[in-house]
């Protein structure tokens, strides 16, 4: 069976704004699969192009070289069987929590007393259940993403992107998120390719943990494996010996690249 | 002293508070007048400027006349409204078509650079120009009817709806438009959940200003050349030097401008309910 994703010798190049600003490759040679019902983290340091490479496989950005391919078909425009989660705000400020979930049901035609209560059901699956005639500006960071999750899972696409979703979230509420969000993901398994530069919720999360180099011409330079027993429970998970031994595994591979990122950042500012 | 007890005092309730200030609002307004009424009534107070006590009154005008020529013109004698008839649906016409083709006009301008890329040096110009020098144009185009006043205040209003429409679109939030697009929505479905919502709190704020310029391009072009109208009214006052017509023509102006704008007010309160008040405690 054909992979949920499969990039192929991806580059990402984008242009300088003018003559005299060179342009940036932010990631190069990118070769990277997805399968089906997996759950596939990435994480590296800061600016090393992870989103890039969410947005190339959600069909925003068109690769420089490369191919992708979703299911098997090669990717033309958006990528139509992918939810995305973005790491910033992305919930329409002018429509109640309600109307922000059941947008995508909107968008394709569904009647909308229908469309309603599959909404409150999914408000109520993420703990909102009350708060549907809210606002974004009235709701916290944490209900907000929930919103976000809701919006995204209520269209059951077969893949789901997401950029470092909960990075914004002080550290009980994200562990509740990642909880939830593998409790849902649990009961109906689908693709994922979650962006974090966290390792830790890389590693409690994930089936796979790919590792990319420093910016630029960033590309995957270690793989992982996460064979710990699933269901998980992240606040757990985080105990136990297997857990530290793939940690310090992961890490060995890692420090030098966030070591190399954090340099090259001294050096842009100096 | 009174200022550092009302620091500790605890705050009044809402209605109180609002009760306060339009008290003081008001009190403003009657001061204005009593100082009017002082400085102009004849044989009150000594000419200080003048060479006699009349003259303060003829370039002034008098509140009490003016009050009762406003009088006049509603009840006993009941002549404004066939110019009221004339300068209302004027102003009313410019507003709604400018502001609707200003509306249309941004977006299709915002939502495709190519030609507002070829149409930016026009824009600039028609913005630049002084609007008001098409007056007597328009009035050999469309007569000196209601025409040519709707086709001034046209040109007022377009100009302003249309950058504020046109900022509006350029800054939507790139993330909630990815969002949308990845949630589906075709171009159509952006334009109208994603492009119009977000946009529609710089609409707002210039149909605000828009209201004023209405009613200036229905009252210039009423000067310039008509037979009715509220600023037919005024000019024909003006003429024979009757100070106090001119301040009622203007105070009757205002009046309905400041209705105009708190509709206005009223429809934008029910459309940006979704916007924070300031001040407002209601995140969770």
């Amino acid at each position: 069976m054909a992979a949920a994703i499969e990039l192929q010798q991806v580059d990402c190049t984008f242009a300088g704004k003018d003559a005299a600003s060179p342009s940036y490759t932010a990631v190069q040679g990118v070769s990277l699969t997805v399968a089906d019902g997996e759950f596939v983290s990435v994480v590296g340091p800061t600016g090393c192009g992870k989103s890039t490479l969410l947005n190339v496989a959600a069909g925003l950005l068109a690769p420089s070289r490369g191919a992708v391919h979703i299911f098997g078909e090669p990717l033309q425009g958006l990528n139509r069987r992918a939810g995305y989660m973005f790491q910033t705000e992305s919930l329409m400020p002018w429509r109640s929590a309600r109307d922000n979930v059941l947008a995508g049901l909107q968008f394709r035609g569904m009647a909308l007393d229908q469309a309603h209560s599959l909404a409150d059901d999914w408000l109520r699956r993420v703990g909102l259940g009350g708060f549907g005639d809210r606002y974004p500006h009235q709701m916290s960071g944490g209900m907000r993403k929930r919103v976000s999750l809701a919006q995204t899972l209520i269209l059951d696409p077969d893949i789901i992107l997401m950029d470092e979703p909960f990075s914004a979230l002080d550290i009980q509420t994200r562990q509740l998120m990642e909880n939830e969000l593998l409790a849902l993901w649990q009961s109906r398994k689908k693709a994922v390719l979650f962006i974090t530069h966290d390792l830790d919720e890389a590693i409690a999360l994930s089936d796979r943990v790919v590792i990319l180099s420093a910016g630029p011409a960033s590309r995957p330079i270690g793989e992982f494996a996460i064979d710990l027993p699933r269901p998980r429970d992240v606040a757990e998970v985080k105990m136990t010996p297997e857990f530290a031994r793939l940690h310090r595994a992961i890490w060995e591979v890692l420090r030098d690249e966030v070591l190399k990122g954090y340099q090259q950042q001294l050096q842009k500012i100096a | 002293m009174t200022d550092s007890s009302l620091a500790h005092r605890t705050p009044l309730p809402r209605w109180q508070r609002q009760l306060r200030l339009r008290l003081w609002q008001l009190g403003l307004l009657l001061a204005v007048l009593l100082f009017w009424y002082v400085m102009t009534k004849p044989g009150l107070i000594p000419p200080m400027m003048f060479d006699n006590e009349r003259q303060a009154a003829f370039f002034f005008g008098e509140p009490g006349q003016v009050a009762q020529r406003i009088w006049a013109w509603f009840v006993t004698d009941a002549d404004i409204y066939r110019h009221l008839r004339v300068t209302l649906p004027e102003t009313v016409l410019a507003f709604g078509i400018g502001a609707a083709s200003g509306l249309a006009g941004g977006l299709w301008l915002a939502l495709s650079p190519t030609t507002s890329l070829v149409l930016e040096p026009y824009i600039k110009a028609f913005n630049a120009m002084p609007r008001i020098i098409l007056a007597p144009i328009f009035g050999v185009w469309f007569g000196l009817g209601m025409g040519s006043k709707v086709a001034l205040g046209v040109t007022l209003v377009f100009f302003v709806v249309f950058f504020n429409v046109y900022q509006g679109v350029k800054e939507v939030s790139p993330v909630v438009l990815a969002n949308a697009r990845m949630l589906g929505a075709s171009g159509r479905q952006l334009l109208r959940y994603v492009y119009l919502p977000s946009a529609t709190s710089w609409v707002f704020s210039s149909l605000h200003t828009s209201v004023g310029l209405a009613f200036v391009g229905a009252v210039v072009g009423e000067y310039l050349g008509s037979s009715q109208g509220v600023g037919y009214l005024i000019l024909q006052a003006e003429g024979s030097f009757d100070i106090n017509t001119v301040m009622a023509g203007i105070v009757v102006l205002t009046l309905f401008a400041l209705l105009l704008d708190s509709l206005v007010g009223r429809v934008e309160r029910h459309l940006m309910k979704w916007q924070p008040q300031a001040g407002e405690t209601q995140k969770l």
